[in-house]
């Protein structure tokens, strides 16, 4: 399950007109800032299309797999369940990433963390610097489509910095709870920087949301 | 094709020198650790320059139309008519997850065609066997500037440059 404060999506219920269940479908969360409020560290175009297109597409396909799944589950059909894990995982994926991505920016965003969570991470990195140098190398360093994530591990209580691949979602693939996402497929930087990720890397750090990376530490601490 | 050729494509063979020698010196230290270590941008890098040198070749400003001849005749055969070829290495390409490659190769132990995917730069020969006829590259830098998400518009116009004397002259080098 989405949960309201991770995702930020709104699940909306289908109108109840007599037909035989209600179907919760997923949805695309608004973006909390217009399409041109993160220039000039993020286009106003590739925020577009970056969330009308790209996570729009996830939101579309998550639901007809879900409902794909949802027959197969009703008929006992193994087989396809399994065939239809992929899109599940990708579109699943895409969806939750691409909703903590929004809420992670903000162009009030930039500088640094306060209290616990910039102790926190002097505590695990050495410092604040030490640790973006970290997450923008981790981000730079992933081979084809993917992101680098700020993540918490509840059961060391420690923050983690990895990399997951194409649309896998940091929780579902490696238990950690994200806290921070970096989103480097080519489609959230080539208009504006091109083939150089680095300079979108640099960038990105003027728009990070700092106050709903602390919120998400906080919620997983208790 | 500017910034693919000389910033992507430059970029692979750049780091694959560079892998490649990191490599050369924990061979000869006897370092598997390090060999180890180095092969995913053995991989990463090889594949990419092997891939894109490919890719070049595929494509021509004369491209486009039909192959002739024996590859046709292959093509009808393996997949049923030159149409349902096309239709299946376009919907292969359009639904790569991420980054990667649709490829038609040649299956020596079968002798026959086979459409596939690959990931990121896995090349098509080291990863399956197969060998590389044509591939279309998928990666959002092959099209974004010019088609941003729609891939697919992307996949259709590329068939307007496909070079088929390059793909029947690496078709007639495997049969050998």
């Amino acid at each position: 399950m989405l949960s309201r404060v991770a995702s930020g999506s709104s699940r909306k219920l289908a109108p109840a007109l007599g037909c035989l269940g209600s179907r919760q479908k997923h949805s695309l969360p608004d973006l909390p800032y217009d399409y041109g409020a993160l220039e000039p560290y993020i286009d106003g175009q590739i925020m577009q299309l970056h969330h009308n297109k790209h996570h729009a597409a996830y939101v579309n396909n998550l639901n007809i797999t879900e409902e794909k799944y949802r027959e197969a589950l009703t008929k006992g059909d193994v087989t396809t369940q399994i065939a239809l894990q992929s899109a599940l995982k990708f579109n699943g994926g895409g969806h939750i990433n691409h909703s903590i991505f929004w809420t992670n920016l903000s162009p009030n965003g930039g500088g640094e963390p306060k209290g616990e969570l910039l102790e926190a991470i002097k505590r695990d990195f050495g410092s604040f610097e030490k640790f973006k140098e970290k997450l923008t190398a981790i981000s730079v360093g992933v081979q084809g489509s993917g992101w680098g994530w700020l993540g918490f591990n509840k059961d060391q209580g420690r923050l983690q910095i990895v990399a997951c691949s194409n649309q896998d979602p940091l929780q579902g693939t490696t238990g950690l709870i994200p806290l921070l996402g970096i989103d480097v497929w080519e489609h959230a930087y080539y208009l504006q920087y091109k083939n150089v990720r680095l300079d979108y890397l640099k960038a990105i750090w003027n728009v990070i949301n700092w106050e709903n990376v602390t919120e998400r530490y906080t919620a997983c601490k208790k | 094709m500017q910034l693919h050729h000389n910033k992507h494509h430059a970029a692979y063979v750049n780091n694959l020198n560079i892998t490649e020698e990191k490599y050369r010196e924990a061979l000869t230290k006897g370092d598997v650790t390090t060999q180890i270590a180095l092969q995913s941008a053995l991989k990463f890098n090889g594949g990419g320059h092997i891939n894109h040198s490919i890719f070049w070749t595929n494509l021509s400003p004369n491209g486009g139309g039909e192959p002739k001849g024996e590859l046709l005749e292959a093509i009808k055969r393996d997949f049923g008519s030159f149409e349902k070829f096309k239709e299946k290495l376009t919907a292969i390409s359009v639904g790569v997850q991420g980054s990667g490659w649709g490829w038609l190769g040649f299956n020596k132990d079968q002798g026959r065609l086979q459409i596939v995917a690959c990931s990121n730069q896995d090349p098509l020969q080291g990863t399956t066997g197969l060998i590389p006829l044509l591939g279309i590259d998928v990666w959002e830098h092959a099209y974004y500037l010019q088609y941003k998400n729609v891939r697919l518009d992307y996949l259709k116009a590329i068939w307007n440059v496909i070079n088929w004397e390059n793909v029947t002259e690496r078709y007639t080098a495997c049969k050998k």
